[in-house]
């Protein structure tokens, strides 16, 4: 804008212990910066951003990554071993169409800083380095113990009266924790590994890349929508606010669920990740937007009713002028607030539909899809660790609730 | 209709000026009736004068006031603004590129003094906006107009950095005062400009707006319900009530000898200084009628002492009773009605016209 140089006065930097001096803005963030809670919901939102960023260096292995020989295994124990972080190798043995594991500490070996594993890029910047991993072989087992093991079994196993016996896989012979697995140094799964056998800490920190920025999409989206189309029918009234406000009474009044189901029912299961994830968002923002704009159409019929408004237009001001000069900045801070209030929802709506179904396909990663491997009643009571995407989902809604709170209050003029 | 001066051209005219609000109702938002906030105004202003407006909350003054800039488009009538660059110019139809070029010799000074200023914008802003939209000036030129401006309405240059919530009450009325002036108008419609203000505060705004119209040749149209405040700045009076003009007259004139009692009793209101000799106010019977279901006749018949038939009957036309003295009543000259007979009375914010005459 032509005044930009006379809205930043370079004075108010210079002589901010005087509070007459000091914009609105800068109000605003003295205000916020007195909310300890919102500070810490900013703080760890900045955080598990960051993270996301940096996600494939912090995981050890690719989020893809198959694995018969890991089925279900749960977290990972970290033993100190020699003052070292270690983790023991795992035996894997099946019983009644279960896999079971159980550690041999004996041939522990050390976790690995700063390892060479499989490239990745970040930012487009290729890297093979990751943060752990286990890179040492461990010595192989000892047969004289396997052989206990694989007796005790026997022992223990119940005999012909079993009418599933006939079923039954002899324990001993996948007892040796598998050929292939003792040539590899053992994986170390933070959050446990899922029914292929993936790491569900490489899962987790690959899902919050795009269930952390679908919210921010989407809401910047329905902002877009929401503060166009709400400017336009406070301003413009008439005609047109009324045609906006039957439309947004229609797309309210539509039952969202069956709407999104129509809607993803539509999309091709074919289409590439990155697509199908773009028009997620849109559909998710198409609903979403509603919201905003009433409360942006309400403020601008408030502000259209003050005199500096009237001052403006006797001063020559052009409506666009009157929009971007005087509505929008008004109004910026209610905006910010409500968009902030509405990222929760839409990581939410995201996962929702994911869990149904209707989101993110397989192949791709969101927290959503990762919960929907947990929808059976089973995981809940073996696998419990197939839980554990739910935890950065309430981590990131609460932080985005507590920010949203501060900013409100720091938005508010009248708030001490 | 001419006035006393009536060589002159007036630099505002104004005749039947209406302006009705509709009443939406029922379920599909039909005009069920209208508010006539301006019902029928003659009024004009002369280069140089304070024209006085006053009247009781709600009859339609600050109204008149916007719809004659033009902020509102009126329903009805003609507002004629004698531009001193391109001549007389019809407003009430005027587009936008036109109200535009109006509006550098016209313009305007509100009454609330928080909700005049835009609290996102620093007062630098404010004040060059004005001169910002029509590239008037920009950058340390634009810094310097603004300064000049703020010294001549007795703040310092070096306010411009700061936003309005940094100000009072005054102060904020000030920097609404050097907006106006900042295209060096030649009229200012001043709208209830000291009514939100304290009563030590009043008196200081008066000056200042007096000073300035000396020092810049301005021509006032003076808004207010306070009469003292309005006899103390005013060269002559318009008094409206329920959207139009009653009576219009030269100050001294109109408070010693009013010729309309709707008048009578607005001047037997004011205490007079000194409380010994303070009289009974004139008490009016009933209440203000309502703009959107006015009475017949003249507005006034219901409250009147000396309503006759005819009242109920035919609305009085605003008429010259005496050289430069308008009254809008059939009995004007049979009429003797009481004035102020002493000294004006002060300035004090303690005689402002009560909401309710009953009171």
């Amino acid at each position: 804008m032509a005044t930009a140089e006379a809205a930043t006065p370079g004075s108010a930097a210079a002589s901010a212990k005087f509070a007459e001096d000091v914009s609105q803005w800068t109000l605003m963030r003295w205000r916020f910066a007195r909310n300890r809670l919102s500070l810490f919901g900013l703080v760890v939102l900045l955080i598990l951003y960051f993270l996301a960023v940096i996600a494939p260096f912090l995981s050890p292995y690719p989020y893809n990554d198959i694995s018969t020989d890991y089925i279900h295994v749960a977290p990972t124990k970290l033993h100190v071993i020699n003052g070292q972080i270690s983790v023991c190798p795992l035996l894997q043995e099946m019983r009644d169409f279960q896999w079971f594991y159980e550690e041999d500490c004996d041939r522990a070996v050390p976790v690995d800083w700063m390892v060479k594993g499989h490239a990745y890029t970040i930012l487009g910047i290729p890297f093979e380095t990751h943060l752990f991993g286990v890179t040492q072989v461990p010595p192989p087992p000892d047969p004289a113990k396997l052989k206990a093991r694989a007796a005790a079994a026997a022992a223990a196993a119940p005999k012909s009266d079993d009418p599933l016996a006939a079923f039954k896989v002899d324990a001993p012979s996948v007892a040796s924790g598998g050929v292939e697995a003792d040539k590899l140094p053992p994986k170390v799964f933070l959050f446990g590994s899922d029914v292929q056998g993936r790491d569900m800490f490489s899962r987790v920190m690959e899902g919050s890349r795009i269930s952390l920025t679908i919210g921010l999409v989407g809401v910047a989206l329905s902002v877009v929508l929401g503060a166009i189309l709400g400017t336009a029918s406070g301003y413009l009234g008439g005609l047109i606010d009324d045609l906006v406000q039957r439309f947004i009474e229609i797309i309210q009044s539509m039952p969202t669920l069956p709407l999104w189901a129509a809607i993803a029912a539509a999309l091709p299961p074919t289409m590439p990740v990155p697509q199908r994830y773009l028009l997620i968002t849109i559909i998710l923002s198409f609903v979403s937007w509603t919201g905003l704009a009433r409360q942006v159409r309400g403020k601008v019929m408030a502000y259209a009713n003050l005199d500096y408004i009237a001052a403006a237009r006797l001063a020559g001001s052009s409506h666009m002028r009157i929009i971007l000069a005087h509505m929008l900045p008004n109004a910026s801070s209610h905006i910010i607030v409500v968009s902030t209030l509405a990222v929760p929802g839409s990581i939410l709506g995201e996962t929702a539909l994911s869990f149904l179904g209707l989101g993110m396909l397989p192949p791709a990663v969101s927290w959503g899809v990762l919960l929907r491997d947990a929808q059976q009643i089973q995981s809940v009571i073996l696998h419990p660790w197939l839980l554990i995407p739910a935890v950065p989902i309430i981590l990131t809604v609460t932080c985005y609730q507590f920010l949203g709170d501060g900013l409100r209050d720091a938005a508010d003029p009248y708030s001490s | 209709m001419s006035q006393s001066k009536a060589n002159a051209t007036p630099l505002l005219q104004v005749r039947n000026l209406k302006k009705h609000f509709p009443i939406k109702g029922g379920l599909f938002g039909r005009t069920v009736g209208h508010v006539k906030a301006v019902d029928g105004i003659d009024l004009s202003v002369h280069d140089g004068e304070t024209l006085g407006l006053v009247g009781e909350s709600g009859c339609g003054k600050s109204t008149a006031g916007r719809t004659m800039i033009r902020l509102y488009e009126p329903t009805a009538g003609e507002i004629t603004f004698n531009d001193p660059q391109s001549g007389p110019m019809r407003l009430e139809r005027a587009g936008l590129a036109d109200l535009r070029r109006v509006w550098t010799n016209m313009q305007m000074i509100f009454q609330d003094p928080f909700s005049s200023l835009d609290p996102r914008m620093s007062v630098g802003r404010i004040i060059g906006e004005p001169l910002t939209v029509h590239g008037i000036a920009t950058g340390s030129e634009l810094r310097d107009r603004v300064g000049e401006l703020l010294r001549r309405v007795g703040l310092r240059p070096e306010h411009q950095s700061r936003y309005p919530h940094a100000f009072s009450g005054g102060q904020r009325q000030r920097i609404g005062i050097a907006r106006a002036l900042a295209l060096n108008p030649k009229l200012v419609i001043c709208d209830e400009p000291v009514s939100a203000l304290d009563v030590s505060v009043q008196a200081q705004v008066l000056n200042l707006l007096e000073d300035l119209q000396d020092e810049f040749n301005l021509t006032f149209l003076f808004i207010a319900h306070d009469l003292s405040v309005v006899e103390h700045i005013s060269d002559r009076v318009a008094v409206m009530y329920v959207g139009y003009v009653v009576e219009v007259a030269p100050t001294d004139e109109l408070f010693r000898n009013p010729l309309m009692p709707y008048t009578e009793a607005l001047i037997s209101a004011i205490p007079p200084p000194n409380p010994r000799r303070r009289g009974r106010p004139m008490k009016l019977a009933g209440e203000v009628p309502s703009p959107s279901n006015p009475p017949t006749g003249c507005y006034f018949h219901p409250r009147c002492a000396y309503a006759a038939d005819l009242c109920k009957v035919e609305r009085p036309p605003l008429r010259e009773v005496t050289p430069g003295h308008f009254a809008a009543c059939h009995f004007a000259e049979k009429l003797s009605l009481r004035g102020i007979d002493g000294p004006m009375p002060a300035i004090d914010g303690s005689t402002a016209v009560p909401a309710s005459p009953q009171a």
